[in-house]
């Protein structure tokens, strides 16, 4: 059973058409780094697969089942461009919330263990409010990872982070693949990300322009996708 | 057994969020206690023109005043997007929609019950005759204001007139609910028990609240994904 | 589309014959009892309007075809017209009867409700730029508008027995005589029409707006 089953997906905004006919599947234990240009789709497709937008046309499945199942979306863990934390409460409270909310068994204990992963252990009685920015993404991590999600949507998470805050992020992501989690990661970052893929899938105006395995080449020049599938 | 724990999750995170900052709460407060002080001296009611528009009168301030808790409601959830991990969650959109609705009926019905003594002492009125009859019209007449107001918040949520769109389209649609819990408030509080010619007015607010708060609880879900 | 159009318009004229030239001055209310001919129809069409509006409403929320959203927002429109009428014939009716411009009879006051309601609508859809999310959220809006409706009309008349009011009375008497009631029905046909026509015409200018949003989006993509 895959993971991720993209089958034969449109999205139309009015009549325009932002999705066509894409369609993949991403095996469990996979990492896949969604590339593409501003606009083309890429946010649109993460927001489908999250269950936050319906597809026009064609289905999601994900663990064999809809993408809005519930069973489902306790499996998944969501990182956007927001940081989808409370201000008015602390991360020790917000993470708590999360934990309750996808029914963990001790929320109280997965918080501190995962404020203790992103290093914000002394802050987590502060108020976010307080964060810094760097916190206030880290803490965002801890909440996407917080519930052991099988399944991983990163919307652009290197992008705006400070060192440590990559350095965190990172961390993470190695331990999940460790863990044989699936994730799917859009970037502009070309280099973090295809270092950490395993597949790559390449979105041009709505188009699947390429979906195959991450090679060396791809590594060594990021830009050679886009010269070769993309527009210039 | 597990909706009713995340909505319950819901209601305490909004109520807490609320009661830490009290922006809302203050707002609402503030400018109903104003509006029952300024109609006071600007209209100088006697006796018996303050009975025959207490109901009028309370209601109006109470639709006025909830109007700022209940656009928060969902655009609270806008800040640092949180709405989207909310809905990506496992909680289902009528969970969501019920926990909110909760939380913003109990800030609501505290305003009210604030609001009570202080025009009791402004305008000269013992509202506390038949405390229980209006208890009951009181909880009756805000669930229908709430439901009203927290599924248009959701409806509206992404737009950027929000604050101006939310009142426009609520008040039409709550007039069938503040018309009768006017009528029952003046009564009830004039002195009078509710009669059998009351009951009709009892039905349309029950009647409001069941088939709105299921028709909110259906279609939220539409709403917030799609 | 040109046939309804044709059809309606003739059928106003001969009803518009009818009620000038053959029927009698209403011995109570005298020459401007002829409103009614349009006030009551009006109201029946902006009910049918109404009723359409739902209908295509529910309709889009089950199939997501744009198309149904055209229809719904036509019809609703129809419905605003069709109400407005209503309400200007009866103020102006109130005014030659009553002498004021406006009562708090409970039809005047419902119908009036109701209006602000769907006008509403039209704001949101106004406020909404993206195609599909607008399509949604009015539907849902609608759905919620059209039980808001019926719940507003019991509620007024209920409101009303506890304040009685002035009544704008249609049947005085109770009853009219037959030759004088049919003119209701048949300009009630021509009406029906006429919103349909209006309705068709509204429907196809949504259409060429979505083309023209669709390529729009097209050309910014580029």
């Amino acid at each position: 059973m895959s993971a991720v089953t993209v089958d034969h997906v449109w999205k139309f905004y009015g009549d325009f058409p932002a999705l066509r006919d894409i369609a993949f599947q991403v095996e469990p234990g996979q990492v896949l780094a969604l590339l593409g240009r501003n606009g083309a789709g890429k946010t649109t497709l993460l927001r489908i697969m999250a269950g936050l937008s319906r597809a026009t046309r064609g289905k999601v499945r994900l663990f064999g089942s809809d993408c809005r199942d519930s069973a489902n979306r306790a499996r998944i863990g969501v990182l956007g461009h927001g940081i989808a934390v409370y201000d008015e409460l602390s991360a020790n409270e917000n993470l708590q919330l999360f934990g309750r909310l996808y029914g963990l068994p001790d929320p109280a204990g997965a918080a501190r263990q995962w404020l203790e992963r992103t290093g914000l252990d002394r802050a987590g009685e502060a108020r976010v409010r307080e964060f810094s920015r760097g916190m206030r993404q880290r803490l965002a991590v801890a909440r996407a990872f917080l519930h052991n999600p099988s399944l991983l949507l990163l919307d652009e998470p290197f992008t705006a982070l400070d060192d440590r805050a990559i350095a965190v992020l990172q961390e993470v992501i190695r331990r999940a693949k460790r863990e044989q989690r699936t994730l799917i990661m859009s970037t502009h970052q070309l280099r973090e990300a295809l270092e950490l893929a395993t597949h790559v899938a390449l979105i041009n105006r709505g188009r699947l322009a390429f979906y195959g395995e991450r090679t060396e080449e791809m590594v060594q020049d990021p830009a050679w996708l886009y010269r070769h599938y993309g527009e210039a | 057994m597990r909706f009713l724990r995340q909505t319950f999750v819901i209601c305490q995170k909004d109520l807490r969020a609320e009661l830490r900052s009290k922006e809302a709460l203050n707002a609402s407060l503030a400018f109903s206690v104003v509006i029952l002080l300024l109609f006071s001296f600007a209209f100088d009611p006697t006796a018996e023109q303050t009975r025959e528009i207490s109901g009028g009168l309370l209601w109006l301030v109470f639709a006025f005043a909830g109007a700022l808790i209940l656009n928060r409601s969902f655009a609270r959830e806008l800040a640092n997007d949180c709405l989207d991990a909310l809905v990506a969650s496992p909680v289902p959109g009528s969970a969501l929609f019920l926990g909110k609705a909760i939380a913003n009926f109990v800030l609501l019905l505290a305003i009210e019950f604030i609001c009570l003594p202080v025009f009791g002492v402004f305008y000269n009125v013992r509202w506390t005759t038949h405390l229980g009859a209006l208890t009951l019209i009181l909880v009756l007449g805000t669930w229908g204001l709430t439901v009203i107001g927290t599924m248009f918040s959701a409806l509206t949520v992404n737009l950027r007139l929000r604050e101006l769109m939310l009142p426009v389209l609520c008040y039409p649609i709550m007039i069938p609910c503040l018309l009768p819990a006017i009528q029952l408030s003046t009564v009830v509080i004039a002195g009078q028990p509710l009669g059998p010619d009351m009951m009709e007015g009892l039905r349309l607010l029950v009647g409001f609240d069941v088939i709105f708060t299921v028709l909110a609880l259906a279609l939220v879900e539409t709403v917030l994904i799609g | 589309m040109i046939a309804l159009a044709g059809a309606s318009a003739l059928i106003i004229v001969w009803v518009l014959y009818t009620i000038f030239l053959h029927v009698p001055d209403e011995k109570d209310q005298g020459a401007i009892f002829r409103i009614i001919y349009f006030h009551v129809p009006s109201a029946m069409t902006a009910a049918a309007c109404a009723l359409a509006a739902f209908i295509a409403s529910l309709l889009y929320l089950w199939r997501r075809d744009l198309r149904y959203d055209a229809v719904a927002v036509s019809v609703t429109e129809g419905a605003l017209l069709f109400g407005a009428v209503v309400l200007v014939t009866g103020m102006i009716w109130a005014r030659i009867i009553w002498g004021i411009w406006w009562t708090w009879d409970a039809r005047l006051t419902s119908t009036l409700v109701s209006w602000l309601m769907y006008a509403g609508y039209l704001m949101l859809r106004r406020a909404v730029e993206e195609p599909t999310e607008r399509a949604r959220n009015s539907a849902v809006l609608s759905i919620f508008i059209f039980p808001g409706v019926y719940i507003t009309w019991k509620s007024i008349e209920w409101w009303r027995t506890q304040h009685p009011g002035p009544v704008l009375s249609i049947r005085s008497g109770g009853g009219m005589a037959p030759g004088m009631e049919s003119p209701i029905y048949i300009n009630l046909l021509a009406l029906l029409c006429l919103a349909a026509v209006l309705a068709m015409l509204r429907y196809n200018q949504e259409k060429r707006r979505r083309e023209l949003d669709s390529l729009r989006r097209t050309v910014h993509a580029i």
